[in-house]
């Protein structure tokens, strides 16, 4: 038996590998974007396709975000697959307008007839030092839109698996990546890539008895440091990870808290008309009966996303966490 | 400190000059006339087409029978909004019948018409206007991408279906239509820019009919026309009488040509006018007089038609009548059907939302079902 050379690799690694293995396998699947050729993206995540596809594959589009998505639309109109690359969160909100408008209801105001296989991907999240317009957390604006797919992963293997399965999916999706997790290494073998992961699951990434900490993307590896330093005080964490906003997996989630009686949502976005509010409310609404306490949130302020210097006091680490877990030993009244 | 003044630097400082600068096109010939370009009442019209007038006009005809009536549809609460393009039907049919059948339409909502002309079935044309939630047809089938109601967003799509296609090594070319109002969208702009970048083969063609509303051209630009916008996106800009409908058949027939034979695209400001309001709901007078209006009747594109093939003998009384005749026809039909209830499943609302319907939406179909059963119930 062989062990197959099992290298670090990057998750912007993995995302530009699905996106040429989907490029090889299919000649459908087209890149475009602001500096996704010779540059290979701002984070080097479109690195040599260009090179490997030719620019008519992958193509620096002109600065322009609605034009990138618009053109997209009409590109699938025509029966291919296009991936567009929006450099920053920030900078996707003038392609709002053909996400809503057109990219997320063509389905379904063509009956079917017209379905968009178009892939968003959206570098997004704060803790990479960005200058303002270079960190937003904008998930709640794109799960507020039907017709749209919303998935987010936190491992270099699901960065991989997920990115090949919207690339695959008849639907539009808004892949958000989490830009601070870009360089983060785990052991993924580029030669041996994991399996195309079917959007809409959630995954239970440490199991646990006393609590369930419910997150996604930049979020995962804090509450899995959470969950770490919780245990030597007693703390038993589950923590899901749930990878696909829209759809929602209730299943794997509900099925966690009522086995714990507990949860806390973790993300970094605000927390006001956040996804900690949706989630908690479904948890609550199917649990009730489990809980031991609210389903509390830890969230980003509700601030405009702060400047790099400051940005440490927003984002929700580890002791924010676990002072979300401590205020778990709910009593009535308290 | 001047560079002179540098130490040492008097002798050694030899910059080397930046290239000269030169525009990297001629904007010559890509400006348009400063005079719309007109076929009918001259010189011109003598080397036209009497087959082709002659189709332009029974589609003329039929397209104002078309806009009356769904008006009236509009009064008898059958329709829920509609905006007429009467006037402007020389445009709308002119622009449909440009086209091959492998090339692909992008209409705005005003655009019924054209896609009417291109043989859509009337009723289905109006599937989004009547309240339905879905356009009615298939796109791909007709290649007719469904009304656009956001302003200027469908001209990007054009784009990028047209650069698609080349890419794929068909010679399919996409037309886009716009109102005046639109070319102020940013949309219409990144379309221009994309289009010319990319020599993808697309015709804008924008129908200036004097009004965004209540809004006037002037209000809405302070550029000497819309066809001049194209000079700064590197394509040509043609100005056409939108009323004439042989014009604006010859100009768009060579514009598609061009992009057919790799061109690139081309902007075309048709200069019409909007008889009626801007839709059913709205109130002209409140902002425009009826002695302007009355300018543009005068040019009205079926009078222009009529009076150049009766004036050659191609038309007479009874080519007339049976015009006419062929329109009442449609607009009979039109009326019957659009008399018929629609026919809606309310469970359709969650068929294609998705590809797979999520969990969460086959438990708030599953909610609605039991709405419906026990509404059943109490009847
Ligand atoms: C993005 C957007 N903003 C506003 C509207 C509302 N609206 C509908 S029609 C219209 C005027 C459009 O004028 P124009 O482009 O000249 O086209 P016309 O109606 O004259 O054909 C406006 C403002 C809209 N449909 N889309």
């Amino acid at each position: 038996m062989t062990t197959a050379a099992v290298k670090p690799a990057s998750m912007a690694q993995a995302l530009q590998r699905a996106m040429r293995d989907a490029m090889a396998e299919d000649p459908a699947v087209h890149v475009l974007g602001e500096d996704v050729g010779a540059l290979g993206g701002v984070f080097r995540v479109t690195d040599g396709l260009a090179k490997e596809f030719g620019e008519d594959r992958c193509t620096d589009t002109p600065l322009a975000e609605a034009g990138i998505l618009g053109t997209a639309v009409g590109m699938a109109m025509y029966g291919l697959r296009p991936v567009v690359e929006m450099q920053f969160d920030a900078f996707a909100y003038p392609a709002f307008e053909q996400l809503i408008s057109h990219v997320a209801r063509m389905r379904n105001r063509t009956r079917g007839g017209m379905p968009l296989p178009i892939t968003v991907r959206v570098p997004y999240g704060g803790g990479i030092g960005g200058v303002e317009h270079h960190s937003d957390s904008s998930e709640a604006y794109y799960m507020a839109t039907p017709g749209l797919h919303v998935v987010t992963p936190s491992t270099v293997d699901d960065a991989y698996g997920l990115l090949r399965a919207a690339i695959a999916s008849d639907d539009p999706v808004v892949f958000l990546e989490p830009k601070r997790l870009y360089w983060s290494k785990a052991q993924w073998s580029p030669d041996a890539p994991s399996a195309v992961e079917p959007i809409g699951r959630a995954v239970v990434r440490r199991t646990g008895r006393s609590a369930t900490l419910i997150t996604y993307g930049p979020s995962v590896p804090v509450c899995m440091e959470a969950a770490e330093a919780a245990a030597a005080e007693g703390w038993d964490l589950e923590v899901v990870d749930l990878r696909s906003l829209v759809p929602f997996d209730d299943e794997t989630v509900c099925a966690s808290v009522r086995r714990t009686g507990r949860a806390v949502v973790v993300h970094e976005s605000t927390g006001f008309g956040g996804p900690g509010g949706e989630i908690a409310a479904r948890v609550t609404e199917r649990c009730f009966h489990h809980l031991e306490a609210p389903v509390l949130r830890v969230a980003g302020f509700d601030i405009p996303y702060p400047p790099p210097m400051l940005e440490r006091h927003h984002l929700p680490g580890v002791d924010r966490v676990l002072d979300a877990v401590a205020r778990l030993q709910w009593e009535a009244g308290s | 400190m001047t560079v002179q003044e540098l130490p040492g630097a008097a002798s050694a400082y030899r910059p080397t000059p930046p290239p000269a600068w030169k525009p990297r096109t001629d904007p010559t010939p890509l400006l348009p006339d400063p005079e719309p370009y007109r076929v009918l009442g001259t010189e011109a019209a003598a080397g036209t087409d009497p087959e082709l007038l002659l189709r332009l006009y029974a589609e003329l005809v039929r397209g104002r029978r078309y806009n009356v009536q769904a008006t009236a549809l509009t009064k008898q609460g059958r329709l829920a909004v509609y905006p007429s393009s009467t006037g402007q039907e020389a445009c709308e049919v002119a622009a449909a019948l440009a086209l091959e059948e492998r090339d692909w339409l992008f209409p705005s909502y005003r655009d019924t018409l054209a896609a009417v002309a291109r043989g859509l079935d009337p009723v289905q044309a109006l599937t989004l206007l009547r309240g339905d939630w879905h356009t009615g047809y298939d796109p791909r089938e007709h290649r007719i991408a469904p009304l656009c109601t956001p302003l200027a967003t469908q001209l990007p799509h054009a784009v990028g279906l047209a650069h698609a296609a080349r890419l794929k090594g068909d010679d399919v070319v996409a037309l886009a239509m716009v109102g005046d109002g639109g070319t102020s969208e940013g949309d219409f702009h990144e379309a221009l820019n994309f289009a010319a970048v990319w020599r993808a083969p697309v015709v804008f063609l924008v129908q200036n009919n004097g009004f965004a509303i209540s809004v006037p051209l002037a209000k809405q630009t302070a550029a000497p026309s819309l066809a001049h916008k194209a000079v700064g996106y590197g394509m040509p800009g043609r100005l056409v009488d939108g009323n004439d409908a042989a014009a604006v058949h010859e100009v768009l027939g060579e514009a598609v040509a061009r992009a057919r034979r790799g061109g690139g695209p081309t902007l075309i400001e048709a200069v019409t006018y909007r008889i009626d309001a801007h839709t059913n709901a709205d109130d002209a007078t409140r902002y425009r007089g009826e002695a302007e209006v009355e300018t543009w009747r005068a040019h009205d594109p079926i009078r222009l038609l009529e009076r150049e093939l009766t004036e050659r003998g191609l038309l007479d009384e009874d080519g007339i009548r049976a015009a006419a005749d062929a329109a009442e026809t449609m607009a009979a039909d039109l009326r019957e059907r659009m008399n018929a209830d629609a026919v809606l499943e309310p469970m359709d609302l969650f068929e294609h939302v998705y590809a797979e319907q999520t969990s969460q939406l086959r438990e708030q179909a599953a909610q609605l079902r039991a709405e419906l059963d026990a509404e059943g119930e109490a009847r």
